[in-house]
């Protein structure tokens, strides 16, 4: 999950790193307010989650109180990759000496935490890797030992920075490697981390990032934010659909039957597992099929959740039919899945023969599935059928429907 | 031969009274695999299918000898199992469990290095040289995963669980077999990544060809181009490359938690063209893979 700005520079604040003064404002009338407190000139930010504000036009200048009212008024009306922005940050725009890039991840490769480092910040630091890699210092750190600054310090220093920066940007630095360590983040990023005209440095605009399985771990965090366990903060907010998936995934402890995302298209997918899902989406696709949605099966799920997955599917408007597909099953059960598939397009008021173009899971219990969707005249396919040609005959039978 | 496991392997389950864990449990046992005991602390002195449980790894080993452990403990107890059982002395650790926080899953894998153990996962279903052993869920009950894995030529290396099966279905189908297939975990830090297990697979002399499952997300395939072109590898390397949707679609996560588009090395699209730079084939479709695998036997 991502955080919105103004919450990263929120956290970071407390954990003493210096932020621009200023606020968020919902109205256009608190971004006056908040313009006249910090008094001079200001910056004005869309708070969404997407990247390219500033192309989009979310981030504004004003002089005065009265035009900062101005640029938040058109700033919340604005959409930015179909998201309106939840608030306008509103802080003291200032002159700036030297930008820099500071950010700590993790590192696949080492697979140990990586501070990087860049005197050319502002801009995307993949982009200066390419093009400036002298400009770029990378040092891995232990998530097993307790982080120490010195490490901070050697990384800045390798670039060439001495004096009172050095000293300043290592003690930022560390808050921010930290910060990354304390909260369970997997980015941590400041950029740009200006010095200002007067040599004073402010984190002019922040990243932070949470995976969703330290979520659980930092309950009290997301709470003092005010942040929804339901909230997914991806890359667009959850729609209805997704939202009613994540809860058929709930409905028992027992494997996955969710993950639901809402696509177009006319055909309902029931798939799996997680990788599965993956090569069938794209074999439907490449087969000139339309998904309407994605989902994953996986870990062995009641018959309760796959029959509840396949009524949410069903229930979409503009699904005509479902193609039910897995890998190769090792732990999920193929009659498990048929039984539950088969009950939810019964419950949901259709004939399973006409409803479901084609299944094909094989695996785990097939012998007793295939016994079950026999019974049922629904058409399916054994191991000797791949994936692909599944997908391909689903797409062609509901072409042909 | 074979890699990692073989006919004398032995291992002990961590966890092996929950639900899953039952189930593997009889699977293994099933397949021919020797599972000597089994841990799940305050369970001591049960047995699962015959297989002694014990409170502590230590009295587990010091009873067995096992070498290997696979756990399927709940996320927020799996960083301190490894760390149990490292300390007495599991050189070979299979974490099936999925859902660790990254930064614990940074953790185990640096202790493991400190005591020159190896870590496959987290999120993965195991490892199986065909008909010697089968560590893990991988394959399922005994008899679909006699169907789905025979003994052969190929090995198999994948970040999916269920398309490990997958790939060594269509490979079996095809008429080749696998010396060891490995299901490497989904996660986005994973113990042994495609680069990483590749010198044990040009080590052993009944691997001829590789076949690889990836996703978007992390540098693993790109590091696995670097290691082919430095190392001139005996191998040659078919590839399958799925969620190729995913590239219209930054920022979401989609199967597993390392498969996400973040920045541009993460796409489908650039992994595809550094596995190709490094004369890796890539194979559209599954069933594409045995006719690619032969082509460069």
């Amino acid at each position: 999950m991502r955080f919105y700005e103004f919450e990263a520079k929120q956290l970071l604040a407390k954990q003493g790193v210096p932020t621009p003064s200023g606020g968020v404002a919902e109205t256009p009338a608190d971004a006056e307010r908040i313009a006249t407190e910090v008094g001079g000139a200001v910056v004005l930010k869309s708070q969404v989650l997407s990247g390219g504000r500033m192309k989009a036009g979310g981030v504004k200048f004003a002089d005065t109180p009265a035009e900062a009212k101005a640029a938040a008024a058109e700033i919340l009306q604005l959409e930015i990759s179909d998201q309106l922005p939840v608030s306008v940050l509103v802080e003291a725009k200032a002159g700036i000496k030297q930008e820099y890039y500071l950010g700590v991840t993790y590192d696949a490769i080492a697979k140990q935490p990586v501070a990087i480092f860049s005197d050319m910040g502002g801009i995307d630091i993949e982009e200066v890797a390419e093009q400036h890699p002298d400009h770029v210092a990378k040092r891995n750190f232990s998530a097993l030992l307790p982080f120490s600054d010195y490490k901070m310090k050697e990384l800045i220093a390798s670039l060439g920075i001495g004096g009172r920066e050095l000293t300043t940007l290592t003690r930022i630095g560390s808050r921010l490697a930290h910060t990354f360590l304390k909260y369970g983040l997997t980015l941590a990023e400041i950029n740009p981390l200006s010095q200002l005209d007067d040599g004073s440095f402010v984190a002019l605009d922040c990243h932070l990032d949470m995976e969703d399985e330290a979520r659980d771990l930092q309950k009290d965090l997301l709470a003092e934010m005010g942040i929804d366990a339901d909230e997914t903060r991806q890359g667009r907010p959850p729609t209805d659909f997704e939202r009613r998936g994540a809860q058929v995934d709930q409905v028992d402890a027992r494997g996955v039957a969710g993950r639901v995302v809402e696509f177009d298209g006319d055909l309902g997918l029931v798939i799996g597992a997680g990788g599965g899902s993956l090569t069938i989406f794209d074999a439907v696709q490449r087969h000139g099929g339309n998904p309407a949605n994605y989902c994953e099966i996986g870990g062995n799920p009641s018959v309760l959740k796959a029959c509840e997955l396949t009524k949410l599917v069903l229930s979409k408007p503009g699904v005509d039919k479902i193609a039910v597909i897995m890998n190769v099953v090792s732990n999920t059960r193929v009659d498990i899945v048929a039984r539950g598939v088969v009950k939810g397009v019964i419950e949901a008021g259709f004939e399973p023969s006409d409803k479901i173009v084609f299944f094909r899971i094989p695996g785990a219990w097939e012998g007793e599935g295939f016994k079950i969707l026999e019974k049922y005249g629904v058409e399916y396919g054994d191991r000797t059928v791949s994936m692909s040609e599944a997908a391909r005959r689903a797409v062609e039978k509901l072409g042909a429907s | 031969m074979s890699i990692l496991v073989d006919e004398n392997t032995s291992f002990i389950i961590q966890g092996i009274t929950g639900r899953e864990a039952v189930n593997m449990t009889r699977e293994c046992l099933d397949y021919g695999s020797q599972v000597v005991g089994g841990v799940t602390p305050g369970r001591g002195g049960r047995d699962v299918y015959g297989v002694p449980v014990y409170d502590t790894v230590r009295e587990a080993v010091e009873k067995h000898g096992a070498t290997g452990s696979v756990l399927t403990v709940p996320p927020a107890f799996t960083r301190d199992a490894v760390f149990e059982a490292i300390d007495a002395g599991i050189k070979l650790l299979v974490v099936v469990t999925e859902r660790i926080p990254r930064a614990q899953v940074s953790e185990m894998i640096e202790f493991a290095a400190m005591h020159d153990a190896r870590i496959i996962g987290p999120n993965c279903l195991g490892i199986i040289t065909p008909e010697k052993c089968k560590m893990g869920g991988i394959g399922g009950p005994a008899a679909d995963t006699r169907k789905a894995y025979k003994p052969g030529n190929v090995g198999v290396m994948s970040r999916s669980g269920g398309m490990t099966t997958e790939i060594a279905n269509a490979l079996t189908a095809g008429g080749l077999g696998q010396s060891t297939a490995v299901s490497i975990g989904g996660d986005a830090i994973i113990g042994s990544t495609y680069a990483e297990l590749m010198p044990l697979f040009e080590a052993d002399d009944e691997t001829k060809a590789i076949v690889i499952y990836s996703e978007p997300g992390g540098p693993m395939d790109a590091k696995l181009s670097e290691w082919v072109q430095e190392n001139d590898s005996r191998l040659p390397i078919v590839a399958f490359m799925a969620g190729r949707f995913m590239d219209k679609m930054p920022g979401m996560r989609f199967g597993h938690a390392g498969t996400i588009v973040e920045g541009k090395q993460d796409t489908a699209a650039e992994k595809l063209r550094r596995l190709e730079e490094a004369g890796i084939a890539v194979a559209e479709e599954i069933e594409q893979i045995p006719a690619l695998v032969k082509e460069r036997l």
